[in-house]
């Protein structure tokens, strides 16, 4: 019963603590509005939030699969062979060196303004924690299961497949959970740079208008989708992994 | 293929930890179709034997290790202290585990796991996960999984110290049946284990190790503990490997 009300709570709990800063602090509302106004230019704008809502939300799916699908495959082709390991890993170390936000412009430059390189900035900032959290679940397979594995006989591929792969699923899962929490990030940098359309865009114009309060309601709809897909990406994980017992 | 089991033959071994020399020329033969307890002190080397007759461990050692008659191929199948079954796996895929990691895998040896699992009283367990299962159940699991790898040569490695006393008497009982036949090396720091499954039992101690008794208790396995020359066997055990050095 208390598991099902807890999000609403915590709503309600974030709502009133939102307005009480309204009134305590008597910020005028262009620069904070309270929960109702942001409430009633999410409804007026639904439309339009609803149409830039989906142009944000492809571009978050689409950089967290291919952002997932990359990261997972340096870190198996890394597993496999120890020579590109050898080359990979410092380019694994720089590509975190560099700052992502900082090459948002060259990306559109790049990729031009549509999806794409929102794309490419949500992959490069989710491509990290997928790979590195997958790469050392991997390397951390038990190693008494790798000697009884290897007494047996076994074929490496077969290894792979059935030991080394499902040990390192619930650290790959921890990666893929911080990736798909920052993946919203990447694609709403990426539009506030250069784009026609998206929540990123649809906020830098409400700001230029002054109109706050629809730029809050775009935010509000960006952490609720954000929230939605991270819950459905915890519930295929726990799917995927149904072997770890359930927490909490 | 049981009466044909090979023996093995340690011959000679030495091997070294930094300065510490662990065995100094060591030979033992590990009779063939048989069941050998080798009982002795923590860290005396027991487990270390083990991996190098597995041929697993990354020990540099000189002298030879060979089986008598000779194969191409070291063939074993191994059992440790810890099940490792794979919590993914079901218990019956973690019993063909072997096979599949040969791509192995048929009908036929599906039958084969099927007929083990009834044998060994979790017929209704086949599709359970690991988790779901005993400790006692578990290690069932991981004995049926040695046997199914259907290798003349079983390498046991404290095998049931992590179940209590009852389910330990039980499991022995069961694996006594089960490994009939084979050459097994069982490492055990248990005498009652030892006096209750071995067809003989040698005792090392010292440093470097040596052989400091070979015994052969009367009877077949599984013994019963309670019988008076087990009684008095168990008391000498305990009292050689109480004194260290095992004289």
């Amino acid at each position: 019963m208390m598991k099902a009300l807890r999000p609403f709570l915590l709503a309600a709990g974030l709502l009133a603590l939102w307005q009480i800063l309204v009134i305590a602090t008597e910020v005028p509302p262009y620069i904070l509005p309270g929960p109702w106004p942001v409430a009633k230019a999410l409804a007026t704008h639904l439309p339009a939030l609803v149409g830039h809502l989906a142009t944000t939300g492809t571009e978050i799916v689409m950089g967290l699969v291919f952002g997932t699908l990359l990261g997972t495959s340096c870190a198996l082709s890394m597993i496999v062979s120890p020579l590109l390991k050898r080359w990979m890993l410092p380019l694994l170390v720089i590509s975190q060196a560099l700052p992502v936000f900082a090459l948002a412009p060259m990306l559109v430059l790049w990729f031009g303004y549509g999806m794409a390189s929102k794309i490419a900035m949500a992959v490069l900032i989710i491509f990290f924690p997928v790979t590195s959290s997958f790469y050392y679940g991997m390397q951390r397979t038990e190693s008494d299961l790798l000697d009884l594995a290897r007494i047996m006989g076994a074929k490496p591929l077969a290894v792979l497949r059935l030991i080394i792969i499902p040990s390192a699923l619930p650290t790959f899962a921890a990666g893929v959970r911080t990736a798909t929490a920052v993946a919203p990030i990447g694609a709403v940098v990426g539009e506030w740079v250069g784009s026609s359309s998206g929540l990123g865009f649809y906020m830098l114009h409400a700001n230029a208008r002054m109109q706050i309060d629809l730029m809050f309601a775009a935010l509000v709809l960006l952490a609720l989708v954000s929230l939605l897909l991270y819950a459905v990406v915890d519930r295929f994980l726990a799917k995927l992994i149904f072997w770890e017992p359930k927490k909490g | 293929m049981k009466s044909a089991a090979p023996t093995v033959i340690i011959d000679r071994v030495s091997l070294s930890f930094g300065d510490r020399i662990l065995f100094d020329n060591l030979s033992l033969r590990l009779d063939g179709g048989r069941t050998t307890c080798i009982l002795g002190p923590s860290g005396c080397g027991k487990s270390t034997l083990l991996k190098l007759i597995a041929g697993s461990g990354p020990f540099p050692f000189t002298g030879s290790i060979h089986l008598n008659p000779q194969e191409t191929k070291r063939e074993v199948a191994w059992m440790g202290q810890n099940d490792l079954l794979l919590p993914w796996l079901s218990l019956i895929d973690n019993v063909l585990l072997g096979a599949r990691l040969r791509h192995e895998l048929t009908e036929d040896k599906r039958k084969q796991a099927r007929s083990l699992l009834l044998a060994a009283g979790l017929g209704d367990h086949a599709q359970a996960l690991p988790a779901t299962l005993s400790g006692g159940m578990r290690q069932r699991g991981a004995l049926l999984r040695t046997l199914m790898e259907g290798r003349d040569i079983l390498l046991m490695d404290e095998p049931f110290s992590a179940l209590d006393a009852l389910t330990r008497m039980r499991l022995q009982d069961l694996a006594a049946g089960m490994i009939s036949g084979r050459t097994v090396v069982l490492v055990t720091h248990d005498p009652m284990e030892a006096l209750r499954l071995a067809d003989r039992i040698l005792v090392l101690a010292g440093s470097p190790v040596r052989l400091a008794a070979d015994l052969q208790p009367p009877g077949r396995p599984p013994r019963d503990p309670g019988r008076p020359e087990i009684t008095r066997q168990y008391a000498d055990l305990l009292k050689m490997l109480m004194n260290g050095d095992g004289v």
